[in-house]
């Protein structure tokens, strides 16, 4: 080669590797820009899980003060209410009353279950629901007594050892098996069966009936959706009325107490404690070892302290005489069926509670229950327990797992794409005698598992966006006002940090505003935001012509709370309430929500929702008429 | 007087350039105690936020981070295709990718073939391709 040659040789080298370079370089930072977004659209979808879950709160405290005013209101709340408190002093269920009752037809062609129940049963219904079959109301009913029966005569915790041959497995959220349990093969399911998707009724099913199979082998925590409240708001309930339109309210029944006598959680070698949320710096396992669980009914529904009148006053209400024992106050009487205060928060703390890298004990202000726990509450509850390490779940990771706390809080989260299709991948942990816990992950996708990453990415986006944008639209009166606001010159634009602001604190949502702005609103080539234009795709649909769009929008907004108060309400789970009922809790509703709604509005709406005039409101009609509609797409229900 | 007007809207745009980046390193920093994973520079595995904030600042202040040019990364996939196919074979792909340059791993190869390969031709019509990522990131 000569000088001109090596001369050329060298500079096409060179372009070579600058071209390399460039397309590397190139692709790398797209792929940065997709995890972002990847990383965003997780970030919305979580941040409005947990402000739902904070909206608990509001219900709870809603609830506290409906039963406490008890005694002012007038003569018509009073039965209202003292019918809601009913459920709280509800008798024993007797078997022969449900089941017995229930007569399997010949004409069923789904699943039959014998017992007792053995793995030939097992089979039986995963291949049934494969195909989509529903297991008949006799057999759910008959599982839920049995498990039921099991379930009272195990302690709070139930302790397991590993050894040389024994493996136990943990999964955060059911998903997937990996060989059947036995004795060798131990599983722990660490809460939460419920309450996604719709096939709850059947996962819970194939689990319940595996732990009647293999009561020493697997085993069951209960987690923050074993709560027959929770089940209301997140749809399980939905989904059980659904299926099972004339038994459905009697399952409800049972599995509410099924979920009371749930352990609260696993002691795994003396050393390891697996719980469904974490702890709090006054959790304290002796207290939690002797509590009466099956009393804790639901996040929603604290204990109460009540006077001897009142609790008198109610006996008679419901029994229609006095009902008082021998040697014992009736204020007595009512508090021994309820857990005390510090009982009820220490199980509140272990199913609802976060770690966090801040050390202290901070209220989880996200979820509305619960706490954020610290490194150091880690160490000082691990150390007065003797214990080693925390195994809880309870939040979607995007790798399906986490170690936090120095290696002493792992969280294990099984439900991988958790909000979305490729939003986060689920994992289990294997645990073996004297080694460190193994991680074995997953990501169950259909076909969408070819898609390049970029369309997944697109595809969760776009859900994540919607959901936002639905969020936007019930608030839209206050975030206009917001806007307005900051707007002097009434031109229809303010500076992107402004809206931002008004964003944050009006949502409540602690997102990256200015990175998101351009999916949720139009900008200008001078920075500044046109606020309106996020309304200009999206609005609810009117289900009656002649309702304001504010009580509109107030409707749409606290749908999920109207939802679970009608429910609760309607006792006898008919679908209907009175007109008298849904004055009375409006009016309370009112007050203590704070709404702008005046007396008459709410009365011309109760009577444009008694649609065949009949003096009572279908209520799921009427929930369901609050839909979004979005432009550019088929009109579609919004999930509720 | 111009140059106080000056420093004021830098220092206008340096908040709110300051906003945004907090913003999002919050929404990688799980843990919440102002750190992101990073596989560089620190031993302990984490960026601190407060190490993050200025040297993030100077790159969005000096525009470093703008996506690269349409024209531009044309004229790089033409310098690996001399003689003007239109297109790079698989193999031609993966050997430049992953033996010049700065290397891809083999889980970044292996992403990038999954969108920019056509099944059929088993290779990459990169005209076609650069234009499809265009659209997807707007």
């Amino acid at each position: 080669m000569d000088c001109g040659d090596s001369l050329k040789y060298l500079v096409n080298l060179a372009n070579t590797l600058k071209a390399a370079l460039v397309i590397q370089n190139w692709y790398r930072r797209y792929r940065a820009r997709l995890r972002a977004r990847q990383h965003y659209a997780l970030a919305i979808f979580q941040s409005i899980e947990y402000a739902d879950e904070q909206g608990q709160m509001q219900l709870s405290n809603f609830f506290s003060f409906m039963l406490e005013n008890y005694t002012k209101t007038c003569k018509e709340d009073s039965a209202l209410v003292s019918r809601l408190f009913e459920n709280t002093m509800r008798e024993n269920k007797d078997r022969q009353d449900y089941v017995g009752l229930i007569e399997v037809p010949e004409s069923y062609d789904g699943p039959r279950l014998h017992f007792p129940l053995t793995f030939t049963d097992i089979d039986l219904l995963l291949r049934a629901f494969k195909q989509q079959q529903i297991l008949h109301a006799h057999y759910v009913l008959e599982v839920l007594f049995e498990a039921r029966k099991v379930l009272k005569q195990m302690p709070n915790f139930t302790r397991i050892k590993t050894s040389p041959s024994k493996e136990i497995t943990i999964c955060g959220k059911f998903q997937r098996r990996n060989g059947l349990p036995s004795e060798n093969n131990p599983y722990v399911f660490n809460g939460d069966f419920v309450d996604r998707g719709n096939n709850s009724m059947e996962i819970l099913m194939i689990l319940l009936v595996s732990f009647l199979v293999y009561p020493t082998d697997l085993h069951l925590n209960r987690g923050n959706h074993e709560d027959f409240m929770m089940n209301l708001r997140y749809g399980f309930t939905k989904e059980i009325l659904h299926k099972y339109k004339l038994h459905g309210r009697k399952i409800l029944q049972i599995l509410e107490e099924v979920y009371t006598w749930l352990p609260i959680g696993t002691i795994i070698d003396n050393e390891i404690l697996v719980i469904h949320g974490g702890i709090s710096e006054s959790t304290d396992l002796n207290t939690l070892h002797k509590i009466q669980r099956n009393k804790m009914r639901s996040v929603l529904m604290p204990p109460m302290s009540i006077n001897e009148e009142q609790a008198f006053d109610l006996r008679r209400n419901k029994a229609g005489s006095s009902t008082v024992l021998p040697g014992k106050t009736e204020s007595e009487k009512f508090s021994s069926e309820q857990l005390t205060k510090h009982e009820w928060e220490q199980i509140i703390d272990v199913l609802w509670s976060d770690p966090r890298g801040r050390k202290g004990c901070y209220p989880n202000t996200s979820r509305g229950g619960g706490c954020y726990f610290g490194p150091d509450v880690t160490s000082k509850i691990l150390s007065k327990n003797q214990l080693k390490m925390i195994i809880r779940s309870h939040e979607c990771k995007p790798d399906g797992y986490e170690i936090c706390h120095d290696g002493k809080v792992i969280t294990v989260f099984s439900a991988s794409n958790y909000y979305e299709e490729g939003s986060n991948r689920g994992a289990y942990i294997r645990l073996s005698y004297g080694s460190t816990p193994q991680f074995f992950q997953y990501q169950v996708t259909s076909t969408s598992c070819l898609n390049p990453l970029h369309q997944r990415v697109s595809a969760m986006e776009f859900s994540a966006f919607k959901i936002l944008k639905e969020r936007m639209l019930s608030r839209k009166t206050d975030l206009i006002n917001a806007f307005q606001l900051r707007d002097y010159s009434r031109s229809g634009r303010i500076s992107l940090a402004q809206w931002a602001f008004s964003m944050e604190s009006i949502l409540g949502l602690n997102l990256p505003w200015r990175s998101l702005s351009s999916h949720l609103v139009n900008i200008d080539h001078d920075g500044n935001v046109d606020y309106m234009s996020s309304f200009d795709d999206i609005h609810i649909e009117k289900p009656l012509k002649e309702i304001k769009s504010s009580l509109i929008e107030t409707l749409y907004r606290y749908r999920s709370d109207l939802k679970i108060i009608f429910n609760v309400i309607d006792t006898d789970h008919s679908g209907l309430i009175s007109m008298d009922e849904f004055r009375t809790m409006w009016k309370l509703f009112n007050t203590h929500y704070n709404v702008h709604i005046d007396d008459s509005q709410i009365d011309e709406l109760a009577c444009t929702m008694d649609f065949n005039k009949d003096g009572s409101i279908d209520f799921n009609e009427f929930l369901k008429a609050f839909y979004v509609v979005h432009k550019y797409e088929k009109p579609e229900k919004s999930s509720n | 007087m111009a140059e106080e007007k000056d420093r004021e809207g830098t220092e206008a745009i340096v908040a709110e350039f300051h906003k945004k980046i907090k913003d999002a390193f919050e929404v990688f920093d799980h843990e919440t105690n102002n750190t992101v994973d990073v596989e560089e520079e620190e031993p302990t595995g984490y960026i601190r936020y407060e190490k993050f904030l200025p040297v993030m600042t100077r790159a969005l202040l000096e525009r470093k981070y703008r996506p690269i040019a349409e024209d531009v990364l044309l004229r790089a996939f033409e310098v690996l295709d001399p003689a003007k196919r239109g297109f790079l074979t698989k193999e031609e792909l993966v050997k430049y990718m992953t033996e010049e340059g700065e290397p891809f791993s083999q889980e970044e190869m292996e992403e990038m073939l999954s969108a920019a390969i056509d099944p059929e031709s088993n290779a990459i019509n990169y005209r076609d391709y650069i234009t499809m990522m265009v659209i997807d990131e707007n």
